[in-house]
């Protein structure tokens, strides 16, 4: 066992529910935290360059969420760096030199960040308007930043490099930077920082899809609309020919994981892909079979042998049914809003203006929340897909949880706390949304921004 | 000093800062608890709102930078104080959540009730969270948390005397320092009455700070004795220097040189800092793990202080503007 014994946690479940939670709360606020501080300093860019009042008010309400959402993202946060010690202190302390580096330099941007938007969100109408304008700039790129190291240390629990064992399961000639490059990490990387635009873009856009709903088709809303999903619009053909990457990486170095997410047993040349269905008894019953398509995603050869689950053994095998589904409802998601930038693009060249269908507005506002389930699903292809390594092949999850007792109290601690928090920022964004317009733009009770 | 020592102090300058600029927001935290009602206490919260806002993201990061140089250059240190001491860490880490997100919702929140339940909430996490950290150091300085397979008492690790008394030293600390940098903003934003209820309050709570400073030699020579020589050889000029420090900030308070006395202040709890710094000295776990010994690999060790020199090019310009611009009073805008 490599130099270390699993120890008998009997809340080892509640554990992996505390620590799958908070990062599912914390990657929500983080992808706003990263994309919003753009589209705010874009609105503020066209409002002072073009002295339009919608641009300039847009802004302000945009960058007010932001304030409000920024701070329960960086404690949120900061609960995850507690508990990686907390609930894995056996994983930290035994690879904390190895994988560590990434967290450090995180450490630096995440100064950038919470300087900056102080400075941003206190310094509007008292630094002159060019100052403070770019002081808006080093937010967003040092959100960016923090998501392409942290992404690197996750990438690493993937394809751990940088370090190598000894006979006796010791860590020895550790290499920090191999480990911060792993291979995985570009891939990975790239498909989070799409997938931040897109689920920004989509949040922001969906409170004036839903004033489109309700017959308000100012000027305001339209803009409100279309500058932040034109963003997420924009990402999403990216996002897909990203995810493609992801895949071919994942069959390469992964390849367990990789036959979850499609659910195949045997090892197959040409394995097919189902749309839907579930896995029962080694396999897919109830999809529809596109043969072949397997070995294009992952090695875009038709005939391509592609891996199975029944090439480890049976403990080795992650949960395959909610890796499949977690898949298959991401990838129908990112095809979907490729449809809809087309569609989105069709209109815009033929009329210049967004599609006038009663139809665009619900989409828009299924698009917000569909963006965050994709989000969520693609997070639990990569984690529950690893199981049941905590770090790929090298060190079990069983290994790595701490032996303290009862931490399932912990557990339900943060549930009502996060229970807390989730309730009130509805509340204050709700109160955000309703504050009254400037009376130029269609005086009070317009919404603003929502998420 | 090798190299593990100047990672270390790299990590404990990151601790003092924290110390020096979250502490005192979490101080700022107290003062709002106990400003008293909604209509009397207005022109105090109203400071302490100003006061921190803009920074005390930036402040709360100190933290961050000391985990993760914690996790990534003494991995063999973190993981048993994270172990044993789960239960005050988990309880700070909640009261860090409540207080950041409640602070934020307050400044939003129009409605008389919920800007209540808001401001109690930050108030009473600003008083927990500082107080579970004084306890895990206490934890950590009275040799309670033990390396290797076995994981120390998750109860007595922090519940016993040294602790309680890193706690309640913690909190009257971020009073301190609190109070005695709003006396000074009060100062620069002419509030006179505002400067005189807080140096009564920082004066207060230096002789506060003083008695639980002498009620904490008995309670160490009995329960933590290797600190308490360490306290009392190696580290006594810096306890002299942290009680002549402090003095000198009541002096100044009292001669109205409010600026200074934020300096002397300061210095006051960088001293404490430093006497339980090489008090323990060359142990990083009391007892249990020298600082030589929780290090890790030398690669990490020099790549972590390259990452250090590199974002400090970033940072400290960028701090430095964020000070200068709070310190002018700019950043009292609003989106
Ligand atoms: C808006 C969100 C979103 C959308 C539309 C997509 N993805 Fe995704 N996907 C994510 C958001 C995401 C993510 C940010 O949640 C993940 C988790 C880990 C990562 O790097 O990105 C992810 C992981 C992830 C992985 C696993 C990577 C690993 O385990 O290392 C694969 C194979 C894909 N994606 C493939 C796709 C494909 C083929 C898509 C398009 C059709 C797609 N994703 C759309
Ligand atoms: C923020 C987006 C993320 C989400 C939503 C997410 C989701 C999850 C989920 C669902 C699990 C539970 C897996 C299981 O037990 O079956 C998990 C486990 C874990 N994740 Fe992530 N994850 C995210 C990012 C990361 C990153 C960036 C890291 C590290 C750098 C990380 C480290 C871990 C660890 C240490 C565990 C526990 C051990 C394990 O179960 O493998 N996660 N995560
Ligand atoms: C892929 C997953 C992750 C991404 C993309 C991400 C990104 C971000 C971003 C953009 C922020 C800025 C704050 C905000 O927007 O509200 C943030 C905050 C933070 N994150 Fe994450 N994060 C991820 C996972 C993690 C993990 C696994 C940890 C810890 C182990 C972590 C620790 C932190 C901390 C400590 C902060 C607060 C920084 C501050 O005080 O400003 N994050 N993260």
């Amino acid at each position: 066992m490599h130099g270390v014994l699993a120890v008998d946690q009997p809340d080892l479940f509640y554990a992996r529910q505390q620590m799958a939670f908070s990062l599912g709360a914390h990657i929500v606020l983080a992808c706003i935290g990263m994309s919003v501080p753009f589209l705010v300093v874009l609105a503020e860019w066209k409002g002072q360059r073009t002295g339009d009042l919608v641009y300039a008010t847009l802004a302000r309400r945009w960058a007010k969420v932001m304030g409000v959402l920024f701070a329960v993202g960086a404690v949120s946060g900061t609960i995850l760096s507690f508990e990686f010690g907390i609930l894995w202190p056996r994983w930290m302390g035994r690879f904390g030199d190895v994988m560590g580096l990434p967290f450090a330099i995180e450490g630096f941007a995440f100064f950038l960040e919470a300087i900056f938007i102080g400075i941003y969100l206190y310094g509007w109408d008292r630094l002159p308007p060019r100052v403070h304008l770019w002081a808006g700039v080093p937010i967003g790129i040092a959100g960016v930043a923090s998501a392409f190291f942290v992404v690197a240390a996750n990438g690493w629990m993937n394809d751990p490099t940088g370090f190598t064992l000894d006979a006796s399961g010791n860590v020895t000639h550790v290499n920090p930077w191999s480990a911060l490059f792993n291979s995985a990490l570009w891939p990975e990387a790239i498909h989070m920082i799409l997938a931040a635009f897109i689920v920004g873009g989509c949040l922001v856009a969906m409170p004036y899809g839903w004033a489109m709903l309700r017959g308000r088709r100012t000027r305001y809303v339209r803009v409100g609309l279309l500058l932040p999903l034109t963003v997420a619009m924009l990402a999403a053909p990216l996002q897909v020919v990203a995810g493609d990457w992801a895949a071919r990486h994942v069959a390469q170095h992964q390849p367990t994981k990789l036959a979850a997410m499609e659910g195949l047993y045997e090892t197959t040349k040409g394995a097919p892909y189902h749309l839907g269905g579930v896995y029962v008894d080694n396999k897919v019953k109830g999809g529809i079979p596109v043969p072949d398509l397997l070995s294009i995603l992952a090695f875009h050869d038709p005939n391509a042998v592609v891996t199975g689950l029944a090439a480890v053994p049976s403990a080795d095998r992650p949960p395959v049914n909610v890796v499949r589904t977690a898949f298959q409802l991401m990838v129908a998601i990112g095809t979907a809003m490729l449809g809809l930038g087309l569609w989105m693009l069709v209109a815009w060249r033929r009329r210049r203006s967004i599609p006038r269908s009663r139809w665009f507005p619900r989409v828009v506002v299924l698009a917000g929340p569909a963006s965050v389930v994709a989000l969520e699903c693609g997070w639990v292809t990569t984690e529950v897909g690893r199981q049941p390594w905590i770090v790929w092949q090298v060190m079990r999850v069983r290994d790595a949880v701490t032996d303290a007792p009862n931490i399932r109290f912990g557990y339900y601690l943060l549930l009502v706390v996060y229970a807390f928090m989730a309730v009130f920022t509805v509340v204050v964004l709700r109160r955000l949304v309703r504050a009254p317009l400037p009376a130029e733009l269609g005086g009070p009770g317009e919404p603003g921004e929502e998420t | 000093m090798n190299l593990p020592d100047v990672c270390a102090a790299v990590m404990f300058v990151g601790i003092i800062l924290y110390a020096l600029l979250a502490g005192a927001d979490f101080g700022a935290g107290f003062w709002d608890l106990v400003a008293g009602s909604d209509e009397h206490g207005e022109p105090t919260r109203a400071l302490i709102q100003e006061s921190i806002a803009p920074v005390w993201e930036a402040n709360h990061v100190w933290l961050i930078f000391v985990l993760v140089t914690l996790w990534t250059a003494f991995p063999t240190a973190f993981a048993p104080i994270m172990s044993t001491l789960y239960v005050p860490l988990t309880l700070a880490a909640v009261g860090i959540i409540l207080r950041g997100a409640a602070f934020a919702f307050r400044k939003e929140a129009v409605t008389h009730p919920l800007r209540r339940l808001f401001g109690v909430t930050f108030a009473s996490s600003s008083v927990l969270t500082p107080f579970m950290l004084g306890a895990v150091v206490g934890g950590i300085a009275s040799g309670r948390v033990p390396v290797g397979e076995q994981t120390g008492d998750a109860l007595r690790s922090w519940l016993n005397p040294t602790s309680m008394l890193g706690g309640v030293m913690a909190v009257v600390v971020c009073a301190f320092l609190a109070a005695v940098y709003l006396t000074a903003d009060a100062d620069r934003r002419g509030r006179q009455q505002l400067v005189l209820a807080f140096r009564r309050r920082a004066i207060g709570s230096a002789v506060v700070a003083g008695v639980v400073a002498l009620v904490g030699v008995f309670v160490l020579k009995h329960d933590a004795p290797d600190l308490f020589h360490g306290l009392t050889h190696r580290g006594a000029p810096l306890i002299v220097f942290s009680a002549g420090a402090g003095t000198a900030t009541l002096v100044l308070l009292a001669r109205a040189k409010y600026a200074w006395a934020r300096i002397s202040a300061a210095l006051a709890v960088v001293a404490v800092l430093g006497g339980w710094a090489t008090g323990q000295y060359p142990y990083m776990l009391e007892r249990s793990l020298r600082i030589s010994d929780a290090a890790g690999a030398h690669a990490t060790l020099v790549a972590i202080l390259v990452v250090l020199g590199v974002g400090s090019a970033f940072l400290v310009p960028a701090l430095v503007w964020l000070f200068v611009l709070m310190q002018r009073g700019v950043l009292a805008g609003e989106p």
